[in-house]
């Protein structure tokens, strides 16, 4: 790999970079699909290639190739030093990047059980298991469950010396139950709709216990078809983790990337509320329990590494403390221009991709005292709503609206009855400010999702979301006409 | 002219070279003893450049190549993937899905891969050569230079009018080629190209253009420029409007989001046989002025000409004159209904069913001027942002307005308004239409491509408003 990397950086050097990156990337993967009780699709996947980031000018270029020889890395790298000549042409400010200690070293995510050595009849009998107990329900209509295990092999350089390698593997498993009649369809999935993913080996799907979880959320599949609408008001709700992480991610995780925030995503993804003036004035985003952090050392998230696509080490970076706004996601190129030093949040989707600022683990931290159990029996009158079903937020990332699978009633401390067709809206600080409960760390737990979209061309990233449930009052849910 | 980058492309070369190595993954496939085998192979050179605060600032390129193998024995079918297209990687790939086959149970109803004909003999599949329709040269060979000249007449347009520019200007060379063990044997080149932008004016105004094309030298940049700062400079200083039920015309950024959710959620014939689509032959669920077709061959949109299973495309009346028609299909939902794929399978494995890639709604005859003409209070609508189904049967989806949202009273427009959320049904939405505009746009959205007018629509219910 190192003669690859090497020759790509010199050419790119020759030609008149300033800088060069060069990434080498092999990605495996497999899935699983079964739809009631059979194996729709299994399916392998393997690819590999490079790309060669440059500075030129002070303007960016990139190319990258699916052929790993050394023709080929002169060719990429001379393509990407010509377009970055292209792009000089339409430049105001030159690039400047924050200065940061050679990258040196490997990292590989724990695993216990490599999902790639478990036989694939064994997987696919775990999840066949599941499918089945849900399908077995009476009123299930169908029934769609499934499996997927990625690794990625990723090699580093960059012309200041960094050379580091990385080995990450994640996983995930669901089961969903749906239920059909008439125009009315309802369905509830089990760990999450988006799969219940995460960072390690097959441990993590044998401790969701897809199997034990089936039944129970298939019987509620059934049940919502005949529960009554979701009524319209405003009123207190509790967050299972299995809608706050999606809460989190679009409301703070999104509009805390500081490219957002100067413009580069406005033509696709949208911009940010959380300009620089907040950040200087301590702009209060929600109540004083709130403090999000993105860290990317935290065990089993999806956002964990040991550097980041620029060679700048994993951390911790405060986002929200006690309630008040105080810092981004950043990059070498957008930190300095908040004086600060990059948080190493750069990721790319592949080796065709350029890292963009990505979430990492965007997690809600507990809050000593109750736990989610004791929100709810602290709680007399609101909603529980949980599993995320739909989501949507302006491009500013303020006015938001969610869907949840299901609303279980709460009254006087107690989940009671179950409401179909739940949904909530607000706006995001006045959401969060409205926070007077967050769940302690009996009651935490790291999720994500496995399709955070962004950029174009596009990418999709694997980002962790640690939340432990919360409160919030005084929330507009049953939206829209039903 | 066009500045070109120094290779030319050959695409009648590049099509033999695709159906070759699916040839070549046929044979070693069977050779490992599958009892049927599709190999599909796909490759792009795909260059984007990005622009923001009026300059690029990000310009990337991609040589890409992706091998899909359906591997059957019997009825147990496995897939593998590969991007390696050496030796080595072609036996692996074999000996990967060949142990993945012995592993699956057999699939009880599978329909077996398509052949060249239907049932009835008549031809599904067409000649195996690059296609006529959909490839352009001067996209395959655009240039960084040319993309370049395109962002800066964007920038150049936002710069007159004191507004900044956003955007991306991408030019994409695709390549398909399918072979499989019934006799299919196809290849296809074609071309994509798109320009979009965002302005965004000093005083809260936001604007949006955008075109796709075949031909990346028919994209007008600085028209496209000129568009979108207009509409920032008029969106400037937009006022609050409560939330309720509003007429509204929607431009045909807005109504791309309608083509592709409904052919998203329920014109798929997966959707139908699983009892999640709304569509049913026969049944009304639109006005008289909605027709919507589906056809890969239509030089209107970004032509495509097979399917990913190697299947010619074929024209789908999906609405005719507000009436449900046919829904799209793909080998094995068609086999289960007793009839022949539309061709609109997508990659194997794929639980998501069939979709249609291709949309088209029918102009009408109403011009720009008329559609807002007729509102007596009402909203004009650019474009739709992040939007999701709500509830997929009855086809309620949330989102938000976006870069341009006007009041308009007495038929003219009044002055820009804050951006709304709506929750709204888009069933109850065509079946609102009291007007089709007579121009089209040629769009990417997110199942592909579509062309489509622009709509007046009786009602629309806004559940929200925002602070911008």
């Amino acid at each position: 790999m190192r003669d690859l990397t090497d020759r790509a950086l010199d050419t790119a050097s020759g030609l008149g970079a300033t800088y060069a990156d060069a990434r080498i990337v092999r990605r495996l993967e497999e899935s699983i699909a079964i739809k009631s009780g059979r194996v729709e699709g299994v399916a392998s996947g393997e690819t590999e290639g490079f790309g060669v980031r440059v500075l030129v000018d002070g303007a960016w270029g990139f190319a990258s190739s699916h052929r790993l020889d050394l023709d080929e890395a002169d060719r990429v790298a001379g393509l990407a030093v010509r377009i970055a000549r292209a792009s000089a042409t339409a430049l105001r400010d030159r690039v400047a990047l924050d200065g940061r200690p050679p990258a040196v070293g490997t990292f590989a995510t724990p695993v216990e059980e490599d999902p790639f050595e478990i036989p694939l009849e064994r997987k696919i009998g775990d999840l066949l298991a599941a499918d089945r107990a849900a399908g077995a329900v009476e009123g299930v209509t169908f029934t769609e469950s499934s499996y997927g295990a990625q690794r990625e092999w990723k090699t580093f350089a960059a012309t200041d010396g960094s050379f580091t390698e990385q080995l990450i593997t994640h996983i995930g498993a669901a089961v969903e139950a749906n239920a059909i009649d008439g125009d009315e369809h309802q369905h509830r999935s089990y760990p999450d709709a988006g799969g219940g993913w995460g960072a390690g080996g097959y441990e993590l799907i044998r401790r969701l216990d897809l199997l034990g979880n089936a039944e129970r959320h298939a019987e509620e599949a059934v049940a919502l078809l005949s529960a009554p609408q979701c009524p319209a008001g405003r009123t207190t709700v509790v967050l299972d983790p299995s809608q706050l992480y999606n809460q989190v991610h679009e409301s703070c995780g999104h509009p805390t990337e500081l490219d957002r925030v100067f413009g580069t995503e406005a033509s696709y993804a949208g911009t940010s509320f959380l300009t620089t003036d907040r950040l200087q004035e301590g702009f209060r985003y929600g109540s004083d329990l709130i403090t999000i952090v993105a860290d990317a050392t935290a065990p089993g998230g999806m956002g964990t590494f040991g550097w980041d696509d620029e060679g700048v080490a994993a951390q911790s970076v405060d986002l929200v403390r006690d309630g008040i706004f105080v810092g981004y996601q950043t990059s070498r190129e957008t930190a300095p221009r908040i004086g600060r030093a990059s948080g190493g949040g750069m990721r790319a989707d592949g080796w065709n991709r350029i890292p963009l600022i990505r979430m990492t683990n965007i997690n809600l931290l507990p809050v000593d005292g109750l736990s989610l159990d004791d929100i709810v029996a602290d709680t007399d009158d609101g909603l529980y709503l949980a599993t995320n079903r739909s989501w949507s937020i302006d491009d500013r990332r303020l006015n938001f609206q969610f869907a949840t699978e299901v609303a279980y009633e709460i009254k006087g401390g107690k989940r009671g009855r179950l409401f179909k067709n739940p949904t909530y809206t607000g706006i995001t600080y006045e959401f969060w400010r409205s926070c007077d409960a967050v769940g302690n760390a009996g009651s935490y737990v790291m999720l994500g999702t496995p399709n955070c979209g962004k950029g174009e061309p596009s990418q999709s990233a694997h980002v962790g979301h640690g939340v432990s449930g919360a409160r919030f009052r005084d929330v507009q849910v049953g939206v829209g006409k039903w | 002219m066009v500045s070109r980058s120094p290779d030319r492309i050959d695409p009648g070369a590049r099509a033999a070279a695709g159906l070759a190595l699916a040839d070549d993954i046929v044979a070693r496939a069977l050779a490992a003893g599958a009892t049927e085998v599709e190999a599909l192979v796909t490759s792009e050179d795909a260059y984007l450049t990005r622009f923001a605060n009026s300059e690029i600032h990000q310009n990337v390129a991609e040589a890409n190549i992706g091998v899909n193998l359906r591997f059957c024995l019997g009825r147990r079918i496995a897939v593998a993937a590969t991007g390696r297209t050496d030796d080595d990687g072609l036996r692996a790939l074999v000996e990967r899905a060949a142990a993945t086959a012995r592993s699956v149970a057999e699939l009880k109803d599978w329909g077996g891969l398509p052949g060249p004909r239907d049932a009835a003999g008549r031809g599904i599949s067409g000649s195996a050569s690059a296609s006529a329709v959909g490839y352009a040269a001067a996209t395959a060979e655009a240039s960084p230079e040319f993309r370049a000249d395109g962002a800066r007449a964007v920038i150049a347009a936002a710069d007159a009018a004191g507004v900044l520019a956003y955007g991306s200007f991408s030019t994409t060379r695709e390549g398909m080629a399918v072979a499989n063990s019934a006799g299919i044997r196809v290849a296809h080149e074609r071309t994509t190209s798109q320009l979009l932008t965002v302005q965004m004016s000093p005083d809260g105004g936001t604007g949006y253009a955008e075109a796709a094309a075949t031909d990346a030298t028919t994209i007008d940049a600085e028209a496209i420029g000129r568009e979108a700062a207009a509409k920032a400079q008029a969106s400037a200083n937009p006022v609050s409007l409560p939330a309720g039920d509003y007429p509204v015309v929607l431009e045909e950024y807005a109504v791309l989001d309608i083509a592709d959710m409904l052919g998203y959620l329920g014109f798929s014939a997966l959707a139908v046989q699983e009892g999640r689509s709304f569509a049913e032959p026969g049944k009304r669920i639109g006005s008289e002025l909605i027709t919507i077709v589906d056809d890969g061959a239509d030089p209107a949109g970004l032509p495509m000409t097979y399917d990913f299973e190697g299947v010619a495309k074929q024209r789908v009346v999906l609405v005719e004159r507000g009436v449900c028609r046919d829904v799209v299909y793909d080998a094995q939902t068609a086999s289960r209904d007793g009839r022949a794929s539309t061709g609109h399978g997508l990659p194997a494995p794929n639980p998501y069913g069939p979709f249609p890639l291709n949309t088209l709604i029918e102009a009408g005859a109403t011009p720009r001027d008329e559609l807002i003409g007729g509102l007596e209070r009402g909203l004009l609508v650019t474009r739709f942002h992040y939007t999701n189904p709500v509830h997929p049967k009855l086809a309620i989806v949330t989102g938000m307005t976006r870069d341009g949202t006007f009041l308009v009273e007495g038929g003219r427009i009044v002055g820009p308004v804050r951006n709304l959320r709506y929750t709204q049904s888009y069933l109850e939405a065509i079946a609102g239409v009291t007007a089709v505009g007579q121009e089209r746009r040629s769009l990417r959205g997110f199942l592909g491509s579509a062309v489509v007018p622009a709509l007046r629509i009786d009602g629309w219910t806004f559940t929200g408003a925002t602070e911008h």
